[in-house]
């Protein structure tokens, strides 16, 4: 089951052959990398295949195997293996159109809402393939949350917004028991004092920061075990940001958080994990500050100290 | 390798000379602009001016058929001609000659009148319809029987029309429809205060007539009411339907791009031929009456069918994918999603293309002729399956009567049917105003 670290095995696999795929996969790599030294390219084609460092977590909820997947016949990711594991914030970062929004909208499918696209490989939470015939995308999602790039709290009031989850899942039998979700998820969302006297007033009158932890209570109050967030700081204040980032620390405690973000000092600050994800590749994963203090590939190296993206 | 580029322009301030070039192209621009904004307060006062023609020349037109000349004239009630019997049975008082009485009373009016054409010219003063209305509260109130009393009547268009002033009283007698002698009548009932103008109740209660002062349009409205119901009870959940499934659940393939090509061309077919295919299928088909609003109603539905769905479509494509992916972000359903989240959202763009449709259905007259809506109808309709009336066929009848009392009818008509048209708007705007407000 557990693969071993396996980054220093990568450049025997690597070596043996160069496939055509590969030859195209380098000519892509080289329009990118603009910047990147021609001397460089054969390890570079050779590193594009394999995943450095173990992506396996000790104790996953979440297994991603051979993920690929395809917009029509542009293909977004291309085999990627990873798992998240209980209580740990993982981070995905990469440049622009590297594919971990693509892959983190696959952890609960919501890119089953775009129409040309195609998932390949399996993602199995608590045993069960997400991707199956049998697997309900109703309670996949009851079970992975997510929050969104830009806040976007339903057009209701504050109390409607968290109470909608539940009940559309009949998960309170009364009023109360309704009432009491709402408020623990608002509390858990560290936003509790903030709006408890305008409950009633509607969410998308709060602040960008306050909205975006209203969105993180709507995502908790129908009990997740996992809790996705893409990017979910990219429209927020250095302040705002600050609060969610405190939140998600908080938030570990009981859910498991995979986090996509463009920023490597939040990664960093916030996340125990780390994929870098390059042209539809997940290059490297490690603990945080391995890949950021040594990181075993080039292109990650080049991309944390900013050389490109 | 060293390719010539072209640098960077030159600053716009570089010489004087580049400057004034500058300042003539700025102000090129600026003269372009203006001009544009004249020519659109132009238009907007232009079309403005018109309206303001219309509406005068049409209320100017229709204000004097909301009165009605009436004649004062001291009925004698008697019982023998009556209730000969003295049951008071209904159906006898009914069948009595009301309209002789009239005639009796306008006897006594001017005993000197002895001659029989002259007694006919004398009788054609009051409107025939006018026994209709004695009997009507001879019924009501059958104590009245065997009395003498004073009734306001219905004068006759042509009378009605003199003291509105629409026909010359100094013209030749040949060019008018009051003779002389006529004349002299109506200018002795005036002199003894007989003969008055007064709220013409009529237009609003009773359904067409051959005789304009009393005909009404209240068969026409409730025709048009009904019809405007079961098209909107067809047409805005089918509308609403179909553009939701079109665009949330329908797989984008060729059929559905058929599908789609088909409702925007539908749109713009002539609503004459919408009448066409409800008369080869409501009526002969399907064997529904003719004539019925509900008949009416379902030929309004297919016209204004497509409009809903592409209003709706538009609607549905106008609500921000955030909130769908919210939605489906805890969980809900697809179904969910849609009718909890994006309904709301789209329905005061979906309500707007309703209105619309509405609207144009409202005043569309070509389709109700050829399902039988052009017939001569007097009775109110109490429900969508008794024969009526349209608003808009109406108006198109009255318009082409010869009788000069109907041209204010029509211009009155016509004011009707556009407040509908405006109480239906307003009632629009204030539903999306809730919504807008609570979505």
């Amino acid at each position: 089951m557990k693969s071993m670290d396996n980054g220093g095995l990568v450049f025997d696999g690597g070596g043996l052959n160069v496939t055509e795929g590969a030859k195209r996969a380098a000519g892509a790599l080289i329009g990118n990398l603009r910047a990147y030294e021609s001397s460089r390219l054969s390890n570079v084609i050779e590193e594009a295949h394999h995943t450095a460092g173990d992506y396996t977590a000790v104790n996953a909820i979440m297994r991603a195997r051979n993920v690929d997947v395809f917009y029509g016949d542009n293909h977004a990711i291309k085999s990627v293996n990873l798992d998240v594991g209980a209580n740990e914030v993982i981070s995905l970062i990469g440049p622009s159109g590297c594919g971990k929004s693509t892959f983190i909208r696959c952890l609960n499918r919501m890119n089953d809402t775009i129409e040309s696209a195609r998932v390949e490989g399996e993602i199995v939470l608590d045993g069960e393939n997400i991707y199956s015939r049998e697997a309900d995308v109703v309670l996949l999602r009851a079970r992975v949350g997510m929050v969104f790039q830009k806040p976007n709290p339903f057009p209701k009031s504050v109390y409607d917004n968290v109470a909608y989850g539940p009940r559309i899942h009949g998960l309170a039998p009364d009023r109360q028991a309704l009432d009491q979700i709402v408020q623990s998820s608002l509390e858990r969302a560290g936003l509790w004092a903030e709006v408890k006297d305008r409950l009633h007033y509607p969410g998308t009158g709060l602040s960008g920061g306050q909205q975006q932890r209203l969105c993180i209570a709507r995502a908790i109050a129908v009990g997740p075990e996992v809790i996705l967030m893409d990017e979910p700081c990219s429209a927020l204040d250095p302040i705002a940001t600050a609060h969610i980032e405190d939140l998600i620390d908080e938030l570990k405690k009981n859910f498991a958080i995979v986090i996509v973000t463009h920023s490597m000092q939040q990664a960093r600050r916030v996340s125990q994990r780390t994929a870098y994800f390059h042209l539809g590749r997940l290059i490297e994963v490690g603990a945080t500050s391995q890949v950021f203090s040594e990181p075993r590939r080039k292109l990650t190296e080049d991309y944390i100290t900013g050389r490109f993206g | 390798m060293n390719r010539q580029r072209p640098g960077p322009p030159e600053p716009v301030a570089s010489s004087p000379a580049a400057r004034a070039e500058f300042g003539r192209r700025l102000a090129r621009r600026n003269r372009q602009e203006s001009r544009f904004r004249l020519a659109g307060l132009c238009a907007v006062l232009a079309g403005l001016a018109f309206l303001a023609f219309f509406f005068l020349t049409l209320i100017g037109n229709a204000y004097t058929a909301f009165a009605q000349t009436h004649i004062l004239l001291d009925v004698e009630l008697s019982a023998a001609a009556i209730d000969p019997e003295g049951t008071r049975n209904r159906q006898t008082l009914g069948r009595a000659d009301y309209q002789g009485l009239i005639r009796n009373a306008l006897r006594q009016q001017f005993p000197a009148v002895t001659r029989r054409g002259d007694l006919r010219q004398l009788f054609a003063l009051v409107s025939p319809g006018a026994g209709f209305d004695l009997r009507k509260q001879v019924l009501a109130n059958p104590g009245l029987i065997g009395q003498k009393q004073r009734f306001w009547l219905a004068a006759d268009d042509d009378v009605d029309m003199l003291i509105k002033g629409h026909m010359n009283r100094s013209a030749p007698e040949s060019q008018r429809r009051i003779n002389d002698r006529q004349l002299a009548w109506i200018e002795q009932l005036e002199a003894a205060g007989r003969i008055e103008r007064q709220f013409n109740h009529r237009f609003f209660i009773s359904g067409d007539s051959r005789d304009p002062e009393m005909s009404g349009i209240r068969s026409a409205v409730a025709g048009s009411f009904y019809m405007l119901l079961v098209t909107l009870a067809l047409s805005f959940p089918l509308g609403v339907a179909t553009a939701i499934y079109l665009e949330e659940f329908a797989p984008k393939n060729r059929w559905t791009d058929l599908v789609e090509v088909n409702i925007n061309n539908l749109a713009a077919v002539p609503s004459i031929v919408f009448g066409l295919l409800g008369l080869a299928l409501f009526i002969n088909l399907f064997g529904l009456p003719r004539s019925v609003p509900l008949v009416g109603g379902l030929v309004l539905t297919l016209m204004t069918l497509p409009v809903v769905i592409i209003a709706a479509r538009a609607a549905l494509t106008s609500v921000p994918p955030s909130i769908r992916e919210a939605a489906l972000g805890v969980g809900a359903s697809k179904m969910q999603a849609i009718f909890h989240h994006v309904m709301p959202l789209a329905l005061p763009g979906m309500l707007t293309g309703t209105i619309i449709g509405m609207a144009r259905a409202l005043g569309e007259s070509a389709p109700l002729l050829m399902i039988g809506m052009v017939a001569f109808i007097v009775d109110v309709p109490e429900s969508p399956l008794d024969p009526s009336a349209a608003l808009p066929v109406q108006i198109y009848l009255w318009a082409d009567s010869p009788e000069r009392a109907f041209v204010e009818r029509t211009s009155a008509a016509i004011l009707v049917l556009l407040a509908f048209l405006l109480v239906m708007n307003a009632g629009a705007i204030l539903l999306r105003k809730r919504y807008e407000k609570h979505g």
